[in-house]
């Protein structure tokens, strides 16, 4: 990690926050330097709005600290904060025209007429919309809205940008065209950018430094380089980019097995037989008709053309499915030889290996243990009222169909493809997570019943 | 036969016959009558002289000053006290805004006469007495309600977001309410105007109970003229009381066709 406090221009210190009794955030550190374009990236309901709103000032932090230019503005109201926000929905005053928008937050600093018309027409060149100072804002399309939603923020100089998704509403063609143009206005201005989005890809062509935010938490904060190349865990490989992603274990340093075959690497540090995730890019992986340099083979089930190149999907024997893209094409059917080179298998370290849960011993035949109590046939070796750990393996969780028929209830908030099954986590009513290896296919948000059978939660005293 | 009668009403637009009939006979055949009888003299003939009659003499053409001041006071009122009712209503959380609405809208499901007897024996009961006074209470009392719903419904449609961007672009809370809040509220303050300010014009009821005949508005007089038989007169007084209620409208039409596509209109 770089060293960034004494240049950075805003810092988020332990920032936590709730919506009722729902956290939204929970410890989030974060230092942005002056004239760097900070990226905040995660799917919806991850929390980057809400940190991006703590930071405008709409809202007041529950926990925590905001420094924004040396000043601690952690409960500031938003006209006292030396930053503008570009909002997503643009938010332009429908009863002023262009120019009457954007010179709005500096008539308010009472500026002279003719400062305010000279630096109102230079940003109106800026975002090249001269000559439309006059027309309504209703009368103009949604890219031209939100050239003056940009106008109009960053006339008045802040020494923070914060821009809220502010492509979410454009076509692609547009799309692409305005990344281009906000990338060369930061450059120009030198001002810091934070900017949130839920697109990878938008958030690779812009950025200095990437955020990456999934469930309230940061997952990794790194260069768009670092985050693609060097994922910090199973979610940021699967949300940036295409990845293959499968169980793996560490024979020894520089030595991986993941699906049925032994694979040299370059990780080392792993203890011995570590259960670890392997990420594959798909483009990393050679494909070639079968010979005897082929490290492992299987067989085309899909061949789809993406422009640039094919994307395959291939079975191995050992029935593992891979994600493989080449410029070269193979009809489905077909037999093929596959290999990857050491420096392109990713080793992870795995977050957790099982689920544990905190539990206390009910009686001979039960423990309890987020908010239900569980049928364990091991609890009779323990007194009733003994603190335990509860531990469950993923494969022994079943999820059914109708919530009724589980002991809780949850919503399937996370899926990964493992290459031969789908590790899922649900999430409970009270905010618990279950991690889950199925066969079975669900979808986001699906509700679901949790059933756990009697044999299989073991228990450990702590 | 069967067929015929069927083919008939299946047809949508023979739907509407009885509804034309309908507007027919009670609103287009009166106002052509009104417009007759107003340009015709006693004999039968066409004249002006209902409408020199209204221009020289003072007596009706006072009370119709008078009524347009009263209207234009009451509806002032009305926006004093409504505008920070329904301000206030908008911001608070739903469930306790729609409660609010309905103890508004409440009393105006008892007929205004009955409302407004009970006014007048409110003021006996209070020794008050009644006059001007009384006069503008009852108006403002019972169309405060008119004046509260358009103005609480467009502000509480207002898109947050404006709100934010104007404190984010340095408004301090006063400064967002004086340059976001009120200019985006002015449809529901012209639909509220003209939903108070044309139905005080023409009220007499009002006046009558709460001055005890003491204070005579427009509407009065041109009930006094219908009622003694003096029809020519009448309706040239309703012609003109319906153009100045076509001319508020117009004036507001831009606001109020806004307010209007958005379902402010009670």
């Amino acid at each position: 990690m770089q060293q960034k406090i004494d240049n950075s221009i805003i810092t988020v210190e332990k920032v936590s926050h709730a919506f009722g009794d729902k956290t939204v955030l929970d410890n989030i550190n974060l230092s942005i330097s002056k004239g760097e374009f900070v990226t905040i990236l995660g799917p919806s309901g991850c929390g980057k709005t809400t940190l991006l709103r703590l930071i405008a000032g709409f809202l007041k932090a529950s926990e925590g600290k905001i420094t924004i230019a040396g000043n601690e503005m952690t409960q500031i109201p938003p006209h006292l904060r030396p930053v503008n926000t570009v909002f997503q929905k643009y938010a332009l005053f429908p009863h002023l025209n262009v120019f009457n928008n954007i010179a709005f937050g500096l008539n308010l600093k009472k500026l002279p007429t003719e400062e305010i018309k000279k630096r109102v027409m230079q940003v109106l060149k800026m975002v090249g919309m001269t000559d439309y100072e006059e027309r309504d804002v209703d009368s103009l399309s949604g890219g031209q809205q939100q050239r003056v939603a940009i106008a109009r923020a960053i006339v008045n100089e802040p020494e923070v940008l914060l821009l809220d998704e502010p492509l979410a509403a454009l076509d692609l063609k547009m799309r692409k065209d305005m990344q281009m143009e906000i990338k060369a206005m930061h450059k120009k201005l030198g001002i810091s950018f934070l900017y949130v989005t839920h697109d990878q890809e938008e958030a690779l062509t812009l950025s200095d430094t990437i955020v990456v935010m999934s469930e309230g938490k940061i997952q990794q904060i790194g260069t768009p380089t670092e985050i693609y190349n060097e994922p910090a865990n199973a979610f940021v490989a699967d949300f940036i980019g295409e990845s293959n992603i499968l169980n793996g274990t560490m024979l020894k340093d520089e030595l991986v097995e993941f699906a049925g075959h032994t694979f040299e690497c370059v990780d080392k540090g792993f203890k011995s037989s570590e259960a670890v995730d392997v990420v594959l890019r798909p483009e990393d992986i050679y494909i070639f008709e079968k010979t005897d340099v082929a490290q492992f083979s299987g067989q085309v089930t899909s061949c789809i053309f993406k422009g640039v190149h094919y994307e395959m999907m291939v079975t191995t024997p050992e029935d593992y499915e891979f994600m493989i893209q080449d410029y070269q094409s193979f009809v489905v059917g077909k037999t093929v030889g596959m290999r990857i080179k050491p420096n392109d298998i990713h080793v992870i370290r795995k977050e957790r290996y099982f689920n544990s849960f905190e539990a206390t011993v009910v009686d001979k035949l039960h423990i309890r243990f987020s908010g239900h109590s569980f049928k364990s046939f091991e609890a009779v070796k323990f007194e009733a009222g003994t603190k335990v750990t509860a531990r469950i393996n993923f494969e022994n969780v079943t999820l059914d169909d109708n919530e009724e028929n589980g002991m809780l209830r949850g919503v399937i908030c996370f899926i990964l493809y493992k290459g031969n099954h789908y590790h899922v986590t649900v999430r409970t009513e009270n905010g618990d997570h279950f991690y889950v290896d199925t066969n079975d296919i669900w979808d986001y948000g699906d509700r679901v019943g949790i059933v756990i059978n009697p044999e299989l939660i073991e228990i450990e005293t702590i | 036969m069967y067929r015929k009668i069927r083919s008939f009403v299946g047809r949508r637009r023979n739907w509407t016959i009885p509804y034309v009939l309908f507007l027919a006979f009670f609103v287009i055949v009166p106002l052509a009558l009104i417009v007759v009888f107003a340009f015709s003299n006693n004999e039968g003939g066409f004249s002006f002289t209902n409408f020199r009659k209204f221009w020289m003499q003072p007596e009706a053409m006072n009370t119709f000053i008078y009524s347009v001041g009263v209207a234009i006071v009451t509806t002032f009122i009305c926006l004093i006290l409504g505008y920070p009712a329904a301000y206030l209503m908008s911001r608070m959380e739903p469930k306790r805004a729609k409660l609010m609405v309905i103890l508004f809208i409440l009393p105006m499901w008892v007929n205004f006469l009955i409302r407004t007897l009970a006014t007048v024996a409110l003021f006996d009961f209070l020794k008050l007495p009644l006059g001007e006074g009384a006069l503008y209470f009852g108006m403002v009392y019972n169309f405060l309600p008119f004046m509260i719903y358009p103005i609480y419904n467009i502000l509480q449609k207002t898109d947050q977001n404006l709100i934010e961007a104007a404190q984010d672009l340095g408004a301090n809370p006063r400064q967002v309410f004086l340059k976001t809040t009120l200019p985006l509220s002015t449809p529901g303050i012209s639909s509220g105007i003209l939903m108070v300010f044309m139905p005080v014009i023409s009220t007499f009821a009002i006046a009558e109970l709460l001055t005890i005949n003491n204070i005579k508005l427009f509407g009065t007089t041109l009930q006094e003229n219908i009622y003694n038989g003096m029809w020519n007169y009448g309706a040239a007084l309703s012609l003109v009381m319906l153009l100045l209620i076509g001319i508020t409208s117009l004036i507001n039409s831009d606001g109020s066709t806004k307010a209007a596509e958005e379902g402010n209109l009670i």
